[in-house]
């Protein structure tokens, strides 16, 4: 409203209006590519979402309509016939197959029955088959069922808390450490620490792998992939240790004259504050445990039901490519968990990210 | 990251300055500080022990045994015959490394500048719904990657995928038997395989897209009163700017990349089809060390590809004060 009085000197400035059609032009132009390129990333998505409801004939079948679709049938006589669209002299008519041939057919006008069977012409593989909407829910449950996703869940879920906990837990201690201590050889074991990142896991792997299965006896077992876990790492330490730095020492010193030593201070004055770093970290372990593959692929081999999402995904996907439909489904009920906490946590999440990835 | 690794330069230097050792005599107060310290990071001091040094050296002293998981009393040492087949008798290592890096040749500057343009995109002041676009544009990235491989690979199929049909639609016949297929033709093969990673690039766009909203404005609007056009502003204002985040993501991208090993691992059991373009290095490493059991020449391979991936990062570090700008940097 306060703009009342200087908006019509604006819209009467022509070079003004000229700046304002383009911003808008540009403004048009550029979401309508974002939309663009976003339809196309989002592409597969919509794919699967589409293609997890039909049923496996139409999967495979490039003729098929685009969406999920039956045939329609017709009841004659007590039996079900597929309705075909037939081209005629009158256009088209809906047929009903009664009896194929090879060259001609008994057809039945579905919408005139009563004048009986005739003899068509031609082969009917040619038609097109008549269609109507349908959405095959029933593949949900089918592909849960099958690949029993329960199980695959509750074993991945369980990795992914244990582990949470353990790397939450080892992380925030050595990160604190290293934000707030001097200590000797303090920066060499920094940058020790950070070159973690870049040494490749199969370098560890062979005698890591050998210890823990001859040795130990753990194959089969989620122990070997636990265990390692409970010690920090890199990304975790740098991402709370950033974060830590930022906290203001005045709160701990008032914690240390009031007689609280490391350990206190640490629980009760720096985590409380570091919520949102710790809960970007979970969030990030959470995305981790639930993707991991490797490890369990080579460890947990020989027992199948120990086996996570991952890992039961693609044996499924071995077992049953000639059922395409079953293999979406189940590839979109992996993906709900990590969505929803996407969509729910996104700001802590993205904030992590930026943290390691640029923080200045 | 990025300023990780400029914090690994500084703290070099300070460690330098100050002697490695001196801190070693210290007075009470610093010695109990010391000792909270090194109880605080004690987790990853063990952690580092005994599941990343340990390991190493056991590797590579593995890697000059004969040592078959399956029968270890029959383990030998044989010095370095497993390196000296590995590098000069076995044909399979080195299509290992051309293979993994032909395809880093072809799938790293894609995703690179795929990410850059969507950071770009979703950066403009002009584009309406700005965090809208940026959450659905994030969102493929929590995709489970085995969830993303099945869907994609099913979307490339040549008769029944979307993409196919999507390219009929401009006129070019790319389905049917003769058309584009993607998984069966081993001159597509990596080309498909980048699309698969193409929803994996989240993570990239947003460090683009944070280092893009740090780069101060003022020089925007220095070079707007110069009459540098859009493009010009983007080449030598923007590019420049961010180079420690191009710096990052090449070597994070370029390590990760060595170790392709999931896709063509999901998609055809690492069986190298169509006509052995899959036999990526990991792929091989992994049936050697975990379907032959062949755990002493797995080692070696393994320690081959450590020391590749550090000659990269090295060269890269190397190169870094050629092309890396820091902002701030005194000498660096």
């Amino acid at each position: 409203m306060a703009s009342m009085t200087s908006s019509p000197s604006v819209s009467h400035d022509p070079i003004k209006i000229a700046q304002k059609r383009r911003r808008l032009l540009n403004q048009a132009a550029i979401t309508l590519v974002a939309l663009i390129i976003l339809s196309i990333y989002l592409m597969p998505l919509g794919y699967g979402l589409i293609n997890s409801v039909k049923t496996q004939a139409q999967v495979s079948d490039s003729r098929a309509p685009l969406l999920p679709s039956d045939a329609v049938t017709f009841e004659w006589e007590g039996a079900e016939y597929e309705v075909f669209t037939v081209p005629t002299d009158d256009g088209e008519k809906q047929y009903a197959l009664i009896d194929p041939g090879r060259r001609e057919s008994t057809m039945l006008d579905i919408n005139n029955p009563e004048a009986g069977t005739f003899e068509w012409e031609g082969n009917w593989r040619t038609l097109l088959p008549v269609t109507e909407l349908a959405f095959h829910f029933e593949n949900y449950p089918e592909a849960w069922r099958t690949i029993d996703f329960l199980r695959l869940l509750l074993n991945t879920l369980m990795y992914a808390t244990i582990t949470m906990i353990g790397t939450l837990v080892a992380s925030s201690m050595v990160a604190y450490g290293f934000a707030r201590f001097r200590f000797p050889l303090k920066n060499v074991l920094f940058i020790v620490l950070m070159s973690t990142i870049i040494l490749p896991p199969a370098v560890t792997l062979v005698p890591t792998y050998a210890f823990f299965v001859k040795v130990l006896g753990w194959g089969g077992t989620w122990l070997p992939l636990i265990i390692p876990q409970m010690f920090g790492n890199a990304y975790n330490v740098f991402l709370l240790r950033q974060y830590f730095l930022t906290i203001p020492r005045e709160m701990e010193e008032a914690a240390m004259i009031d007689g609280a030593g490391p350990i206190r201070t640490f629980t009760s004055v720096i985590l409380p504050q570091a919520v949102p770093a710790l809960t970007a970290v979970a969030m990030f372990h959470f995305f981790f445990a639930w993707n991991d593959f490797f490890g369990p692929l080579i460890y947990l081999a020989g027992n199948r039901q120990a086996n996570p999402i991952t890992v039961g995904l693609t044996e499924f996907n071995g077992l049953y490519s000639a059922e395409p439909q079953l293999i979406l489904a189940a590839a979109i009920i992996s993906m709900l968990l990590p969505l929803t906490i996407f969509f729910l946590a996104q700001r802590v999440f993205i904030q992590g990210i930026v943290i390691t990835g640029v923080d200045k | 990251m990025m300023d990780m690794l400029n914090e690994m330069n500084v703290a070099g230097r300070d460690t330098r300055k100050s002697g490695l050792f001196s801190s070693f005599k210290l007075s009470p107060a610093r010695r109990r500080e010391a000792k909270w310290g090194l109880f605080f990071i004690s987790p990853w001091l063990i952690g580092f022990t005994v599941f990343y040094l340990a390991p190493m050296i056991a590797s590579l002293g593995l890697s000059l045994f004969e040592f078959t998981l399956s029968s270890p009393e029959d383990a030998r040492f044989i010095g370095l015959a497993n390196w000296q087949r590995m590098l000069f008798n076995d044909p399979k290592t080195w299509e290992g490394l051309a293979i993994t890096f032909k395809f880093a040749l072809i799938s790293f500057p894609i995703g690179m500048i795929l990410a850059f343009s969507l950071a770009v995109l979703l950066n403009s002041k002009h584009l309406i719904g700005r965090n809208l676009f940026r959450t659905l544009f994030y969102a493929p990235t929590m995709v489970p990657f085995i969830a993303s491989i099945l869907i994609w690979s099913q979307v490339l199929n040549p008769n029944t995928g979307w993409l196919n049909r999507i390219i009929d639609l401009t006129g070019i016949q790319a389905s049917g038997q003769n058309g584009l297929r993607w998984m069966d033709d081993p001159n597509l093969i990596y080309i498909a395989y980048t699309f698969i990673g193409i929803w994996g690039i989240g993570n990239t766009v947003l460090i683009y897209l944070a280092s893009l909203q740090g780069v101060p404005t003022e020089l925007y609007d220095a070079s707007s009163i110069d009459g540098a056009g859009w493009w010009r502003r983007l080449w030598n204002i923007t590019v420049p700017m961010i180079t420690p985040v191009i710096f990052y993501n090449l070597i994070l991208s370029l390590v990760g990349l060595l170790q392709f090993f999931i896709l063509p691992f999901v998609l055809n059991q690492g069986s190298g089809y169509p006509s052995g373009s899959t036999n990526f290095y990991m792929v091989y490493f992994y049936k050697q060390a975990f379907n032959f059991q062949n755990m002493g020449y797995g080692a070696s391979l393994a320690w081959l590809l450590f020391v590749i991936a550090l000659a990269i990062t090295i060269f890269l570090f190397a190169t870094a004060r050629y092309w890396v700008y820091y902002a701030g940097g005194e000498n660096r």
